[in-house]
């Protein structure tokens, strides 16, 4: 199924997010991942939250936040076309014979050694989805031990505003 | 000023004469500042009641109602009543005590978080923690209760909230809510592009649902009805927003409808749906009958368009009184004499009919509907519970002029009607407006203790249960699926008297058990200034729409 990004200016009230997942699980959309921090407003909250669904479901989603007082504005974001990351920490098994092809690996991704140890490597990387994965899949016979990861955050490119 | 008496104050501010409520330890303060106060309080036997009695009382006014309940378990009995007005789109506004804010969080004596548990079913939860915001809140919550598409909104309030002294305050301050605003009127370029597709109609229906009664926009449909020639069809939430004794009318639709009502919807080639949300009770036109019917969605939540039907070809957000106005200001010159000749070819085809021809004991519970629909004047409103009644209300009671039907449609709510009628008797307008709620013995038994309301204000309610000794409807579930062996919990044969129910209450009490008997007795009820309660004695097995 089909990833969407949708960013959302909301009213920073008590209960908000409770209300958009409480949206989310009741009427069975997925979330993917979701984020939420400050904005240039103290009064306003940004949300990005990664959706995954058909066209019907996904109008339906934009609707239904809509529908929501304390939400302001809901905009889809093409990951494409817009600005839009996601932070990933991902820790590795290494060991003295192999810890150098790892890091030549990582730089390739632009990924930054953030912590190295006797057995393990933790790296910091920041990309699209697709990025992101590329790396998983070169960092797996090395042996990921874990990883964290934000969730996608994103904004409009040029001077158009949410 | 003490923030309980500007929470009155608030209220008067907004219209409120009457509130519904229930007392307890965290709304003392507010209870106190009601003794001064010109604001009428009635007190429920059981908290459940309140949201029914303000939605009767928001339907009957075409205002908002308001119910009021303590923390904790006063609150948690507001849910059902909240959830009912939410689904069916009935402004209130529930104002619920809470603990001391101190205690917030920390599991006190008759704590529980409302504002969460209310939260899929409210359109707005507040849970006030600075004093100070009471005036703004008050005011956002009714604004948005009787705004847009209307429905509940609930405000929590602190006991120590209620008790503190507000120096400063602004009731004159305009509510403006950022992400809060209803579209009202009907894009031109979808207007247009409507009566493009009306105009190439053969045969074109209105589907009509509660957003018509909701807008106050009957007159607007009648005369878009009459001047364009298109049939009027109505769901279980709209019934009465057309007169049912227009030769336009063509029946309510869905699982409460009639039959001929769904040939007529089956060979429509043009759906006019407005203030309706197509819904699964109602009807959700099977994918084949959509792909050859052109959908125009007339609704004021935008998220309705498209919901239950995707194929929605001429979208409109808008509020119905508005955008069919917008309609009338254009011609549409439609020819539907040789549909009008189908219909009522239809018509007489599949009549509908009164009688049964399977023998039964007691009455026949259409005949009793149809009597009362001839006996009551027209200042009538009907408010009818969820079960087997709410069928036979809906088809064979005759809604038209100055009659108002109300239901828990959406929700299907038992023990609706008892509290509803309360709630619209005081409302009522006109004194001699006739209030009749009709329930089974079933959902009768669900507000028994709300008699004694009814009792103590010497209202003047007629209550008609159909007595059949068993939950009809879910019976009768029970037999579609399971057969006559499938019949399981649904039996209420316990040999109750209802006539010292009655006696208990001080309502006059009236028993029908046969066909010949209806007339007479519902003319006796009828003329009675009394609160009655009337008995219908049928059959088990009289499961038939």
């Amino acid at each position: 199924m089909k990833k969407h990004v949708l960013s959302l200016l909301v009213e920073n009230n008590s209960g908000v997010l409770s209300r958009i997942a409480g949206l989310f699980a009741r009427r069975g959309y997925n979330i993917d991942s979701l984020t939420v921090g400050i904005t240039e407003n103290t009064k306003v909250s940004r949300i990005t939250i990664v959706t995954s669904g058909d066209e019907k479901t996904l109008e339906q989603i934009k609707k239904q936040l809509n529908k929501i007082i304390d939400v302001i504005k809901v905009l889809e974001i093409d990951p494409d076309k817009e600005v839009c990351r996601e932070l990933v920490f991902i820790k590795v098994k290494a060991t003295d014979g192999n810890r150098s092809d790892i890091i030549s690996i990582s730089k390739l991704f632009r990924a930054n050694v953030v912590d190295v140890g006797r057995e393990s490597l933790v790296f910091e990387i920041t990309g699209i989805y697709s990025k992101v994965e590329a790396f998983f899949r070169m960092m797996e016979p090395y042996g990921i031990l874990e990883f964290v990861r934000s969730g996608a955050t994103g904004l409009q490119r040029g001077k158009n505003l949410l | 000023m003490l923030a309980s008496k500007l929470i009155l104050k608030c209220l008067e501010l907004e219209g409120v004469d009457t509130i519904f409520g229930y007392p307890g330890g965290a709304l003392l303060p507010l209870y106190n500042a009601l003794i001064d106060s010109d604001i009428t309080h009635v007190l429920v036997r059981n908290e459940q009641a309140a949201p029914h009695c303000a939605s009767g009382y928001a339907r009957e006014k075409g205002t908002v109602g308001v119910c009021m309940a303590t923390s904790g378990p006063g609150a948690t009995n507001l849910i059902t009543g909240i959830a009912t007005a939410y689904m069916d789109s009935i402004p209130i506004v529930a104002i619920t005590g809470q603990v001391n804010r101190a205690l917030i969080g920390t599991d006190a004596f008759q704590e529980a978080d409302i504002t969460g548990a209310t939260q899929p079913f409210t359109k707005r939860s507040y849970l006030v923690t600075n004093a100070d915001d009471l005036p703004r809140i008050f005011k956002e919550a009714f604004h948005i209760a009787r705004t847009g598409r209307p429905g509940p909104v609930l405000i929590d309030i602190p006991k120590d909230v209620q008790e503190e002294n507000i120096k400063i305050y602004d009731f004159d301050k305009p509510v403006n809510i950022v992400g809060y605003k209803p579209h009202y009127e009907g894009h031109t370029g979808q207007i247009k592009k409507a009566i493009r597709v009306i105009k190439s109609a053969k045969r074109p229906v209105i589907y009509a649902g509660g957003g018509i009664v909701l807008s106050k926009a009957e007159e607007e449909l009648i005369t878009f009805a009459e001047k364009n020639k298109i049939p009027v069809i109505t769901t279980l939430m709209g019934v009465g927003c057309f007169p049912q004794t227009h030769p336009m009318y063509c029946g309510v639709i869905g699982s409460h409808g009639y039959q001929y009502t769904s040939e007529i919807m089956e060979k429509a080639d043009l759906c006019f749906c407005v203030g309706a949300r197509m819904s699964d009770r109602g009807t959700t036109p099977s994918k084949e009958l959509i792909d050859d019917m052109i959908l125009v969605h007339i609704d004021i939540d935008p998220a309705e368009i498209g919901k239950n039907v995707y194929q929605t070809n001429i979208p409109i957000v808008g509020d119905a009184k508005i955008v069919l106005g917008q309609l009338l200001e254009k011609d549409i010159g439609l020819q539907t004499e040789q549909w009008h000749e189908e219909i009522r070819e239809i018509k007489e085809r599949i009549p509908v009919d009164y009688s049964e021809n399977i023998p039964y004991v007691g009455v026949n519970p259409k005949l009793v509907f149809k009597t009362l629909s001839d006996l009551t004047r027209e200042e009538t409103t009907l408010v009818a519970d969820v079960g087997l009644n709410q069928f036979w209300a809906s088809l064979y009671f005759k809604i038209y002029g100055g009659r108002k039907f109300f239901t828990s449609g959406g929700l299907g709510t038992m023990g609706y009607s008892v509290p509803a009628a309360i709630g619209a008797y005081l409302a009522k307008e006109n004194a001699d407006r006739q209030i009749v709620a009709v329930c089974g013995d079933g959902s009768f038994q669900m507000f028994i203790g709300e008699l004694a309301v009814i009792g103590e204000q010497k209202m003047n309610i007629k209550i008609i249960m159909i007595r059949n000794r068993k939950l009809g409807m879910v019976r009768q579930l029970q037999k579609n699926v399971y057969g006559k062996n499938g019949y399981f919990g649904t039996d209420l044969s316990f040999d109750i008297h209802f006539d010292k129910i009655a006696e208990a209450y001080d309502l006059e009490y009236y028993c029908i058990d046969s066909d010949d008997a209806i007339e007479e007795q519902l003319t006796k009820v009828l003329q009675s200034d009394q609160s009655c309660l009337v008995e219908c004695v049928v059959d088990e097995d009289f499961l038939y729409i």
